[in-house]
This record gives C-alpha cells, structure tokens and sequence, in this order.
C-alpha cells in the first residue's frame, strides 16, 4: 500500500532521465564563494525555507550550501546549466532524492517551519502536499478519469462517487482540460496528445489538493501552443499554489516565474525578481547564461 | 577595430547573433557620424552664407532617415530571432531609442540649413554669430562625446555629457538675451535675429538629444534608468 502511495503521488524519474546529474565543462575563470549567493534569496512569506542545504550522491557534492526562501503563492523559477543541480535541489523539496541510496541531504529543509527531512515525517503525506509534474507526460494507462481520481481516492479524499466525480471535474477545469475531455472521460488517457497528457498530469498532482506542486521541466516535451496552455495554467495555478518550476528555456522562465534562482556548478548564484534577472542581473554569470554566452 | 569592451557583445555562443549585434553597433556608429557631420556642414553653410552646401544638407537628410528605419528593422529582428536579455536587450532597446534621437538631431541639422538658406538671401551683416559659433561647437563636442560613450561603453564619460547639458541650456539663455538687445537696439533686426535664436534654438536641442544618448549609456552599462533622475541620483548610479 505504502509504494502504491508513492507511486501515485510522484512518479519515478524514467530511465533516460539519470538521477545522478554530471555536470558539463562550463567556464569557472569566475569564483563562486560557497553558500554566498547575490541578489534577493529570502522572502517574509516562505513556504519553504531552505538553509545551507547539501547533496551529496556518494562522495560527489551537488549541491553546495544554498541558502533560500520560496514565497508562497508565487512562481519560482530554477534555472542553470545542465549538471547545475537544480533538478537535484527541486526534488529534496520532497524528498525525491530518498529513492536514490547514495544520496544524502543535509542542512535544514523547512516546510511552513517544519522539518522536511524529520525521521517522523510521514514521507506520503509530504507528497500530497507537495506534488510533482515531470518533463515527460507520464498518465496512467487507465481512463482519463480513474488517473485524475487515483490520487483522492488513496488518500481517502472522496467517500462518495459524487464527490469523485467532482473533484475530478474541478481538477481537470483547473487544468484547462476539461471542455475537452469531458464527453470521453473513460478513453485510455495514454490516447491523448502530448499536451493533454501533460496538462491530464497536472489535473492529477492538483486532485490531491496539494499547497505546492513542482515542476521538472514540464514543457520541454510540448510543442509551442500545448506550452502556451501549460504557462497559461501555471498563472492561473500560482494564485493558489506555490509552484516551483525548473526549466531549460529562459523565455519560459522569464514569462512565467515572480522569482528566478540561477544555480551553477552546484551553487546558487543569484536569486532576484524575475523582471530584475532579465533585464541587469547582478552576477555575471547569470548574465553570461541568460544571454547564450555558454550553458 | 574592437577593443576590449567589445567583447561584452561578441562572446556569445552563437557566432551569427555576435555580429548582428556588432552590425547593430556598426550601423547606429555610422548613422551618428553622418549626423555629426550634418549639424557641422548645416554651422558651416550657415557662417560662410554657403546656399550649395545648405541644399546638399537637406538633401542628405532623406539618407539620415532611411538609416533610422534600417537600424529600428534591425533591431526588431534580432529581437524576433534572439529575443535578446540582459546587457544585449538593454543595448537594442538603447539603440531603438537612440536612432531616434540621431533622427531628430539630423532634422535639427536640416532646420539650421534652410535658416542658412533664408539667411543668406538676405544677405546682411551677421549678428549674434558668435553665440551660435559659440553653442554649436559645445553641442557638437557632447554629441561626438556621447556616440563616443556608447562605442566604449564609458558611462562616466556619459554622466560627463549629462552634466555639460546644464550648461549648454545656460549659455542658450544668455545668446538668447544677447539677441533681444539686438532686437531692441533696431527693429529692423527682428527679422534676422528670431532667424539665429531658430539657429541656437535648434544647437540647444541637439545638446538636448546628445544628453538623452548620455543616458541611454548609462542604461546600458549599468542596467539602471537614469531619465528624470537628478544629477546626484545618476552620479549615484555610475559610481556603483
């Protein structure tokens, strides 16, 4: 019953996705001082709160002392060179990385000021409250009903098929997808298109009335106008959600985010207002990044 | 030709947006000297009474804008094609803004070299040249400095142009007073002298254009709008 729960809440990463990221050659004539990163990283109004957080996979440290608030009802953005660590950071926000053994995380990992990582901390209940969207769609080859109605049923969410039913309504209303599912709810989920499927993916995390949902590259596997639907829906979420996204497209990170973090080499950089990132950003590294200087 | 600071726009991974920057840099440089030397020959038609060169002026003026529309084509397509950010935005939106005070400062030129026209064909004793002398060599320094800014990135240099506009504006008032005398010494100068007030009038705006350039620098460079700050906010912004 236990990994059945997991395996609702959070899907494990598909093979082609490793777990344990290697980081590129990447220019370091710059010094990045440990645990010092530039900008704004702390907010009044965290969700999480993050202090001197590291990862290591075996001997390997990926991510070196990061220091940050995500606000709540906000979109954060992650964003960096691959090998950067944002991936690996996005998933200790809850406790991804506990399915890997050779990854340790230390430091202090605080939701709504309690503890992430607490030995007693009820790993399942964590997820519902912190849902997960992955790079490639990932449904349930069941109905496109019974993949938006897995999560509160487990969770013991809906006693009655009516309040199933609506659940499963509001959910895929609040996904943008219901106008167009609604005569075919018991289709095959997997016959859907891309984007459906990523947008059905986000009806599911949402289901369990999760108070943050994060996102690990959400779009890359979209085309253009399924991506529109997404970022038009992660505006729409973030009124009631905190959302954190990683993303490979600065565009999109620019579009959708009230915050950027921008992670290197397992530092985090610089934290700033998104509009503040795009236009001067502090650090010359990010400036490097966001305008394809290397990454 | 490129120097250090060049690099700033030219290390990027994509060879091809490098010189679509470089060429926008280019373009907008090449556009400024032709500018400079508008407002140079429109003095200079104006103070040797020179008809010919006051009609060649005008006649350039039709390049200067066709320049302003290339640059702005440009930069609306790397815009499309690289959707810049950080430094290479704030240069393409600078540039977008400038080309436009480069345009203005061409049509100031084509102003000064009709009144050359009109002056010439009355054809007596000039009176308050000395001021326009006077102005046009200061204006014409700060525009030289200012595109000189923008090639090296110098934002002290630009914060140096915002200050001598101050006193441009100055000296227009105390030309402009000059003139008045004149005017009330002898009526029959009215005429003459709102032609050269058009003259100075139109020296003072260049100087006006070259301090918006100024500022658009300091944008660049430092990322921070300085427009409708004071002097102490933009000394400010430049010694960060």
């Amino acid at each position: 019953m236990n990994s059945m729960n997991q395996s609702i809440a959070n899907e494990v990463p598909s093979e082609d996705e490793s777990p344990v990221p290697v980081a590129e050659s990447q220019p370091t004539d710059t010094v990045i001082e440990e645990g010092k990163t530039v900008g704004k990283p702390f907010s009044d109004n965290a969700k999480f709160s993050l202090r001197d957080v590291e990862v290591f996979y075996g001997q390997s440290r990926a991510i070196k002392k990061i220091s940050l608030d995500i606000a709540r009802n906000q979109v954060m953005a992650f964003i960096g060179p691959s090998g950067c660590g944002k991936s690996t950071f996005l998933r200790c926000l809850n406790r991804m990385n506990d399915s890997i053994d050779i990854c340790k995380v230390k430091g202090s990992l605080q939701l709504d000021g309690q503890d992430i990582y607490d030995s007693k901390r009820d790993v399942v209940e964590l997820r519902a409250r912190v849902g997960m969207v992955f790079q490639k769609p990932n449904p349930f080859p069941k109905s496109i009903y019974d993949n938006v109605a897995y999560g509160p049923r487990i969770h013991g969410l809906a006693n009655r098929k009516a309040d199933l039913d609506e659940i499963v309504e509001s959910s895929l209303r609040k996904a943008g997808l219901w106008e167009e599912v609604k005569d075919r709810l018991e289709a095959t989920a997997t016959g859907m298109s891309g984007g459906q499927q990523q947008r059905l993916c986000i009806a599911r995390a949402i289901a369990v009335n999760p108070e943050v949902v994060l996102m690990d590259e959400p779009c890359s596997a979209l085309d253009p106008i399924a991506t529109a639907k997404v970022e038009e829906l992660i505006a729409e979420l973030s009124e009631s959600y905190t959302i954190v996204i990683v993303t490979h497209s600065m565009q999109q990170a620019a579009r959708v985010s009230h915050r950027t973090a921008y992670f290197h080499l397992g530092h985090l950089v610089e934290v700033n207002e998104t509009n503040k990132v795009f236009t001067s950003p502090e650090h010359e590294l990010t400036e490097s990044y966001i305008t394809g200087r290397f990454g | 030709m490129p120097t250090k600071k060049d690099d700033v726009y030219g290390d990027h991974i994509s060879h091809k947006f490098n010189d679509e920057l470089m060429e926008l840099k280019t373009e907008f440089l090449k556009m400024g000297g032709m500018v400079e030397s508008q407002v140079e020959n429109a003095i200079q038609a104006l103070m040797d009474g020179d008809g010919h060169l006051a009609e060649d002026i005008r006649a350039k003026d039709k390049r200067v804008d066709q320049m302003e529309m290339a640059i702005d084509e440009e930069a609306t397509l790397i815009i499309a094609r690289r959707q810049p950010t950080a430094r290479d935005l704030r240069l393409v939106i600078s540039v977008i803004k400038m080309v436009a005070d480069l345009e203005r400062v061409g049509d100031e030129a084509k102003k000064i070299a009709k009144l050359a026209i009109k002056l010439s064909e009355e054809g007596q004793a000039p009176r308050g040249y000395v001021e326009v002398r006077h102005i046009s060599t200061h204006v014409l320094t700060m525009l030289h400095d200012a595109l000189d800014a923008f090639a090296r990135l110098d934002s002290e240099q630009a914060l140096r142009i915002m200050k001598e506009d101050k006193r441009v504006d100055e000296e227009y008032q105390a030309a402009a007073r000059t003139l008045l005398t004149f005017m009330m010494e002898d009526t029959r100068n009215i005429s003459r002298c709102m032609s050269v007030m058009w003259v100075l009038r139109a020296l003072e705006r260049v100087g006006d254009h070259a301090c918006n350039i100024a500022e658009n620098v300091i944008f660049m460079v430092k990322g921070e709008d300085v427009r409708h700050t004071s002097v102490e906010e933009a000394e400010r912004v430049v010694g960060r």
